[in-house]
């Protein structure tokens, strides 16, 4: 395989011909790539594509079955994450690796606390650096609180203030943005600019291929684990990147179908719950999308929590299709006909290591149950179904989501709770992770179910998302609905302007 | 992880029912006095009260949690039982009255955990002294012997020449229900969900404090029933009755493969650690181990039972060269 090489400077850290197997999962394929000081560089791909594969190559997580890691020209072999560490390479992965019980100063220093006489950890410098760091970031996050609890945006912004915490030459981020909303990704591509204009390096892998063309100078693109592409941005459009990631045209990204709005299927009358939302009153409607806009933290996911029952609300009430749920009951909630797809797929949608067909088949306790036990072959059945519906990849369903990549396991979660056929369905974030293929799919599948009937709350950060499906626009900003906006008034300006409570209510 | 075949195949569970297999060959082979039908009579009835209560404990460890205060309970209950037979209760009245008990003191455990919150090892501890204290206080040092001989016989006695002792059948009968429960009905699969992931679990609409609560208070039934059957099988109610028996069962049910943290493990290999654990007590005091010795032996297997399968684990994920970046964060 031949590979543009560059003149100019030396690759501070490069592939070469690297392959990697999982089982029978061929994960990388002789795979090349480049990474040049100065510069931002962009792994594009499909779900399951290798990316997070070859992150993982280049961290010293997986040992390469074949082929070269090379830092500054020199071959290498990482035995593990630390030595990538010391050697000046920073990784933020997928997933959030935190732990729960130390603090957020705590878990930026992990190993490498500040010290003072015999070896005491520095506390006081430990709490004075984060509070840098978190400056650098323009972020407010209180060092010594836990990191239980943290929103995936907040959990992200640690594990990117613990790579900053050591000035690493190469800073590698997968998909670092899943989880943030406009302002926190331009604050986030503010930092990376700076290090790129520092001299280091950045590999940086987005779904959002806006996100690409505005941050990066080259690509690599994946395709099954085999390598396509690597080359400037400049000049490329992105359906030209489309093509090199699937192979082939794509269709429309939002392919919204018009739909008659029915009668109302979910009521939600002045529900709060203290201190975390106000007061929230909004309708769905059978054949309706509507769209639950804000920025991280102004309580969307909170009003999904109450109104499928994991959390209790204090005040007001839930109806759906007339009859009111009970507080805090989501066995009820799922047997009135309602649905939640939670943002965090990997604490709330998924038991990891669990099987795919047992993961799917977990929402179907109630139905798929002959003579009071459970009836395996209609659990299978149902399960594979939907795994193929949703195009999952995977090598068998009876393998664990854990070995799934991160988008096909977000299809997994999506999978379960269309299973159970609900009459409302809120979705958290549901394109979250999900190459552009699978979110055209996933659209047009929210599509389809609002036509025929399905009331639909979409909850989503990703704003052309919002703005692209849904017909009507509810806002939140601290916690209250700020706005109510149709879909022919719904612009960029307008969510924005709710979103931050610069709109009059 | 994805299960290679021949990983599935030395399971840990599989690798116990190897080894109790092996165990009682040789044991046949070479301990004299092991094989006759009397023997194996014995060693079935000894074990029956750590089979009974390692069925509830196995779905309760599956789900993440853990009773320590069965052996109390049973004791507890034995304790009610000769107690109100000096009264002049019919036996017939007082069974039933225990089992309620027993499942009253499961629920006391299950509402301590589901209500207020707090982790079973603690309440359990807590109720383990509780529990074994009022038995002492209803029954004193008193032994209540002189239970009607019928029941004395069917809880001690075999089928004719057989190794199979009358009180196996009821078990077996037991035994197959908890396996459905556990392994084919939507309950066993909901606790396997709790055990690998409550919040997971309680995001797909499972009931997780109403399954842990139900689990506490057959757990607690069972035990009830089991201190019955201690009193009758060895013609004896104390307060005392049954002590220690929690280690016993909790070793053997992490012997059998079911992960102390929950979301693994098999009811058959629950109870081929339980009847490993038993012949290995029925072999060591047939070539006359002290009986302290034999708790030192129940120890060892308990840690050797916790460790196994995690180096097992470790050495395949090792050999697999791969360390998941999620498991173990870096730096
Ligand atoms: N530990 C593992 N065991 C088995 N298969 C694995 C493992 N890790 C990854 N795979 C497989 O390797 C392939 C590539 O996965 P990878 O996570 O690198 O994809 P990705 O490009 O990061 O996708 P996404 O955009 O969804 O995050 C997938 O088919 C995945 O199922
Ligand atoms: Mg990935």
């Amino acid at each position: 395989m031949t590979h543009r090489s560059d003149t100019g400077p030396a690759p501070v850290l490069a592939l070469k011909d690297i392959s990697k197997s999982f089982g029978a999962v061929r994960a990388l394929r002789d795979v090349s790539l480049e990474l040049f000081p100065g510069e931002v560089h962009a792994l594009a791909g499909e779900n399951g594509a290798g990316k997070s594969t070859l992150i993982k190559t280049l961290a010293g997580v997986h040992r390469p079955d074949a082929g070269q890691v090379l830092l500054d020209g020199e071959p290498t072999v990482f035995h593990g994450p630390a030595d990538a560490r010391d050697a000046g390479i920073a990784v933020i992965y997928q997933e959030p690796t935190l732990f729960p019980d130390l603090s957020i100063a705590e878990n930026i220093f992990m190993g490498r606390q500040p010290r003072r006489a015999l070896g005491r950890i520095d506390h006081k410098a430990t709490h004075a650096a984060t509070v840098a760091l978190m400056q650098r970031l323009g972020v407010e996050l209180d060092p010594d609180r836990p990191a239980r609890g943290l929103s995936i945006a907040d959990q992200q912004i640690v594990e990117i203030a613990k790579a900053l915490s050591f000035d690493a030459r190469v800073l590698i981020m997968d998909e670092p943005t899943a989880a943030l909303t406009g302002s926190e990704v331009a604050r986030l591509f503010g930092v990376v600019r700076t290090l790129r204009e520092q001299g280091a390096a950045v590999l940086f892998i987005s779904h959002r291929l806006e996100e690409i063309f505005q941050i990066c100078q080259r690509v690599t693109t994946l395709r099954d684990g085999a390598w396509i592409s690597s080359e400037p941005l400049d000049g490329m459009t992105e359906d030209d990147l489309v093509r090199r990631m699937v192979g082939r045209d794509l269709d429309e990204l939002y392919p919204k179908q018009e739909v008659q709005a029915g009668e109302v299927a979910m009521s939600v009358r002045r529900l709060t719950r203290e201190g975390v939302f106000t007061d929230v009153s909004f309708d769905v409607r059978r054949g309706e999308i509507v769209g639950l806009a804000g920025l991280v933290g102004a309580g969307r996911t909170e009003v999904a929590r109450a109104v499928f029952g994991v959390d209790r609300w204090d005040a007001g009430e839930v109806e759906v299709d007339g009859k009111a749920l009970t507080n805090g009951a989501p066995s009820t909630a799922m047997a009135a006909g309602l649905a939640l797809v939670p943002e965090d797929r990997r604490a709330q949608g998924l038991v990891m290591d669990m099987s795919i067909e047992r993961n799917i088949g977990l929402t179907g306790l109630r139905t798929t149950v002959k003579a009071g036990l459970m009836d395996r072959g209609a659990e299978r059945s149902r399960s594979l179904d939907w795994a193929v519906k949703l195009q999952v990849k995977y090598a068998r369903i009876a393998d664990t989501v854990n070995t799934l990549s991160g988008g096909n396991q977000q299809k997994v979660v999506l999978a379960k709770w269309l299973a159970t056929a609900p009459k409302v369905l809120i979705v958290d974030e549901p394109t979250r992770g999900i190459d552009v293929g699978t979110k055209a799919e996933v659209h047009r599948l929210l599509s389809q179910l609002a036509a025929d009937g399905v009331a639909v709350l979409m909850i989503s950060s990703d704003l052309p998302e919002i703005l692209g499906m849904a017909d009507r626009v509810l806002v939140m900003h601290e916690g209250r609905l700020t706005a109510e906006i149709p879909r022919s008034e719904a612009t960029e300006e307008s969510v924005m302007a709710a979103a931050t409570g610069r709109a009059a209510a | 992880m994805a299960d290679s075949p021949l990983a599935r195949a030395v399971r840990w569970d599989t690798v116990v029912g190897a080894l109790l297999i092996v165990v009682l060959l040789l044991s046949f082979g070479f301990v004299d006095g092991f094989g006759n039908a009397l023997n194996l009579s014995f060693l079935i009835g000894n074990t029956l009260p750590i089979a009974l209560i390692a069925l509830p404990m196995t779905l309760l460890v599956v789900s993440g949690e853990i009773d320590l205060s069965v052996a109390s309970t049973a004791g507890l209950s034995g304790a009610v039982m000769g107690a109100l037979w000096n009264q002049g209760m019919t036996i017939e009245t007082i069974i039933p009255l225990c089992l309620l008990l027993g499942a009253v003191c499961g629920l006391i455990n299950g509402l301590l955990v589901t209500r207020l919150g707090l982790p079973s090892l603690a309440v359990t501890i807590g109720t383990l002294a509780a529990y074994r204290g009022i038995a002492q206080i209803i029954l004193g040092s008193d032994a209540v012997t002189d239970f009607p001989t019928q029941y004395l016989d069917f809880a001690a006695g075999r089928i004719g020449d057989t190794f199979i002792p009358y009180a196996l059948l009821p078990f077996l009968v037991l035994l197959a229900i908890a396996v459905v429960v556990l392994h084919a009905a939507p309950f066993g699969r909901s606790l396997f969900a709790i055990g690998a992931s409550e919040e997971a679990a309680r995001f797909a609409g499972i009931r997780v404090k109403r399954q842990k609560l139900i689990l506490f208070t057959v757990t607690g039934l069972m035990a009830a029933l089991t201190g019955v059957f201690w009193a009758l099988h060895y013609a004896s109610a104390r307060y005392d009755n049954a002590t220690g028996l929690e280690l016993a069962v909790i070793a053997a049910v992490l012997l059998g493969g079911i992960d102390f943290d929950g979301g693994k493990g098999t009811l058959g290999g629950a109870i081929a650690g339980v009847f490993l654990l038993g012949a290995l007590q029925n072999v060591m005091s047939l070539v006359n181990v002290s009986a302290q010795s034999q708790i030192v032996v129940t120890g060892v297997l308990l840690v050797v039972s916790v460790l196994g399968p995690r180096v097992g684990r470790q050495i395949s994920v090792a050999r697999a060269g791969r360390r998941a970046a999620a498991s173990t964060p870096t730096s």
